[in-house]
């Protein structure tokens, strides 16, 4: 019996690590009396509501959240026998005025459109909205140049972070001679913060695979490849399912839809790598290489992969195409500003009360994502800082958090867009803590070809932790400072070039708090061991002894009936203490006040 | 030498040659053939890439060079189950640190090393990607999210004993492998 209802359950990463799973489970139970069709969906991006759970009828969407699989069913059978929303439980449908409808309604979803409302497992389910459909009038009533103008026209930049102008690669991979090139997706989403691509690819594959099409037939490339981070394995599964599909339907393959047009994807694994999301580095990853950068000219356009012309673009960008040429660039250009066209898709995470996966038009302000979207900060804490661009962006100060989201006017206040993520700070982040939490990422991960990103970066980690553990001195900020100069002019590609951006955005707005570190030895924020020591606070401690049993240094004593105490020479600070107390007993405390 | 000859006669890691044959169809496959190496064994030895280079060729000096640089392979067995602690941004502003630590107390394996008893290995990683849902960790490939030092008491406990209880045989982290190995 067929039925109008469609219950589609949420189940990208983040889904099932919040129980998605065990809710389908529950649902195919209930639902196994044809009362409605159970369906899988990609990520509807509200990772603050996770798990979920859409109810589909008559063109109506209502979206359930937080379930959990004891009250899923019944929910969702309430919701089917009555015809009616149970709206206590509802995160968001239209019209309906829910706690959490903003975080939906100032969203502007165009590449999103089709996450975690289409089966990422099934061509069909992408066929039936609007799927292949950009390629079938790309190969059957336009020239590749036709394809390279439209794009022009939508204004469309890179969105792996640098912004470059999508058209001008094409044309130019386009110009280059010789039978054999090359299309890469670069999914090599290394920047920590960041899952915008690990979403789009989980929730809605055939869209950046038939971006590749068609800029393989804008250039006039028969091969195409994924490199695809290793830690992302369930991208990487619906990905291979997605080409197999697309091969039986003739969307893959030789003499596409009868046009005499040929591609073929591949997938390559990345294996731990961030520098290989540079693209010289990433083509000598895929060539089975260590992935080293290589100065450019020649631009991978000219010669790239097995020393072919390439085209290679990110995961966002390539999802971007379809709508392009299906609707036109005018209509993408209508979105955004004069310089930056369009949407961009950011993953919202850090202290934000709703975090996820978002699509706004560029230009809207960072206090527009943080309030409106985001609903402010979790547990109505005070914004600090948004950082942009993770390792490579920086730090912008909560004042300077009316600036328009787009290319120039996040690069003019020394943060860069970046490939979209946006952690959201409030008092309690550390700025020195921030700054050395990427340096030691960036220092890691250098792949050592450049000395002033090997050796610099080693030793800019190397003073920020010595300020952090009480022992800066003063001309460290300027220390700082003059190798971060050093590095970017003394960088082959983009790691080196950018990695100082962190230390140079927090010290610029947040130099009171190196100072805080260097001078008065205090961290403001309660955060870097060396400036802070925990101790019991004896009228709310309960002597439930949970933090003696579990500190790792035996540091806590007491006896029931008395509060407990720390020994504050024997503890390590790590703080496991407070995480333990359940009577918020535990103090921290900086500065004068603070316990030897 | 001579110790590699016993052990390299061709005969041991018999899934090796399947893999080559099956993987060399693509173009440049040096890694591709190492990471599907990794993924049987759960660790690629230097007896291994030796094993590779007579069988395709390629310097072992060559796959030496990728094996060090890509953070994913391992030169040493794994313990019976894989803890991975996301230390992405999000993570670490919600505390993984914390979880490391609490990790490292429950399991007693260091970061980055296997326990004495060969259960646990702990390794810190540099984002999972769930990062609305920090602090996370991965335990044999399955993500948790919002960890706190308690929840990490409570996981480890239940896969010591049961690991203890069954030898592992239930949760071997290396999903497929029985797939490959079995003859």
């Amino acid at each position: 019996m067929s039925s109008q209802y469609k219950v589609i359950v949420g189940m990208g990463s983040c889904g099932i690590a919040a129980g998605a799973k065990k809710v389908y489970d529950s649902l195919q139970d209930t639902l196994n009396d044809g009362s409605a069709k159970l369906v899988i969906g990609g990520c509807m991006g509200m990772c603050f509501a996770e798990p979920l759970v859409e109810v589909a009828a008559d063109g109506k969407r209502v979206i359930y959240g937080r379930l959990t699989s004891e009250n899923a069913a019944e929910i969702i059978a309430k919701h089917i026998k009555t015809g009616q929303p149970v709206i206590e439980s509802v995160i968001w449908s239209e019209g309906l005025d829910s706690a959490d409808a903003n975080y939906f309604n100032k969203q502007q979803r165009i590449l999103l459109k089709n996450c975690g409302v289409v089966d990422p497992e099934s061509i069909d389910s992408y066929m039936s909205h609007d799927g292949y459909k950009a390629l079938e009038k790309a190969l059957k009533t336009m020239t590749p140049e036709q394809v390279i103008k439209e794009v022009e026209i939508s204004g469309l930049r890179g969105r792996g972070g640098g912004g470059f102008p999508t058209h001008i690669k094409w044309t130019l991979a386009g110009k280059s001679a010789g039978p054999d090139k090359y299309i890469i997706c670069n999914a090599d989403e290394g920047d920590p913060g960041a899952f915008m691509d690990r979403s789009v690819l989980e929730s809605d594959p055939h869209r950046v695979m038939e971006g590749m099409l068609l800029a393989g037939y804008a250039i006039g490339a028969s091969e195409g490849y994924f490199y695809a981070r290793a830690e992302y394995p369930l991208a990487i599964k619906r990905l291979r399912m997605a080409i197999e599909q697309a091969n039986q339907k003739g969307y893959l393959g030789k003499n596409i839809l009868g046009t005499g047009f040929n591609f073929q994807l591949f997938i390559r694994e990345g294996a731990g790598a961030f520098v290989c999301g540079e693209e010289t580095a990433l083509i000598m990853s895929i060539e089975g290489k260590r992935g080293m950068p290589r100065t450019r000219p020649p631009f991978p356009a000219e010669k790239g992969l097995w020393g072919k012309p390439t085209n290679i673009n990110n995961v966002e960008t390539y999802a971007n195409v379809p709508a392009i040429i299906f609707h036109g660039g005018a209509y993408f250009a209508q979105y955004g500003t004069e310089s930056s066209k369009g949407t961009k898709v950011f993953a919202l995470a850090g202290k934000i009360a709703r975090g996820g996966l978002i699509e706004v038009p560029m230009g809207i302000t960072l206090n527009n994502v943080v309030f409106d979207i985001g609903g402010g900060l979790q547990g109505g804490g005070k914004l600090k800082a948004v950082q942009t661009g993770g390792p490579s962006g920086g730090c912008i100060p909560a004042e300077l958090c009316d600036t328009p989201i787009d290319y120039d006017s996040l690069k003019k206040i020394g943060a860069i867009m970046g490939s979209g993520g946006l952690l959201i700070m409030d008092e309690s982040a550390c700025m020195v803590d921030v700054a050395k939490f990427f340096l030691t990422f960036t220092q890691d991960e250098s792949c050592g070809k450049c000395t002033f990103c090997r050796a610099g970066t080693k030793q800019m980690l190397r003073i920020l932790e010595r300020i952090s553990e009480g022992k800066g001195k003063s001309g460290d900020i300027e220390l700082l400072e003059d190798l971060a100069t050093k590095i970017v002019q003394g960088s082959l590609c983009g790691l080196g070039q950018s990695a100082p951006n962190p230390v140079l955005t927090t010290i610029k707005y947040f130099r009171h708090e190196y100072e805080a570190h260097i001078n008065d030895k205090i961290c403001p924020a309660k955060k870097c061991k060396a400036f802070i020591s925990y101790e019991i606070d004896a009228d709310k401690c309960k002597s439930c002894s949970k933090c003696a049993k579990g500190c790792p240094t035996k540091a806590i004593t007491g006896a029931k009936k008395e509060p407990y105490v720390i020994d504050k020479a024997a503890c390590i600070r790590c703080g496991l203490c407070m995480s333990a107390c359940k009577f918020d007993a535990v103090l921290v405390t900086t500065g004068s006040g603070r316990g030897e | 030498m001579s110790q590699h000859e016993s052990v390299n006669n061709g005969n041991s890691f018999p899934e090796i040659k399947e893999i080559v044959t099956k993987v060399s169809v693509n173009k440049t496959p040096a890694m591709m053939i190492l990471q599907a190496i990794q993924f049987t064994y759960g660790y690629v030895a230097p007896e291994m890439l030796e094993r590779v280079t007579e069988l395709t060729g390629i310097p072992s000096s060559t796959l030496y060079s990728i094996v060090t640089f890509y953070a994913q392979f391992r030169l040493e067995p794994i313990g019976d189950n894989l803890i991975q602690v996301c230390h992405g941004t999000a993570c670490h502003l919600a505390g993984a640190e914390r979880i490391t630590e609490s990790m490292v107390m429950e399991t007693g394996a260091q970061a980055g090393k296997t326990s004495e008893d060969r259960l646990f290995t702990v390794d810190k990683v540099a984002c999972l990607g769930c990062c609305s849902m920090g602090p996370v960790i991965t335990l044999n490939g399955e993500v948790h999210g919002y960890v706190t030092p308690e929840k990490v008491q409570k996981v480890i406990k239940e896969r010591r004993e049961c690991c203890v209880a069954n030898g592992c045989k239930d949760h071997d982290h290396t999903a497929g492998k029985e797939a490959t190995v079995s003859e």
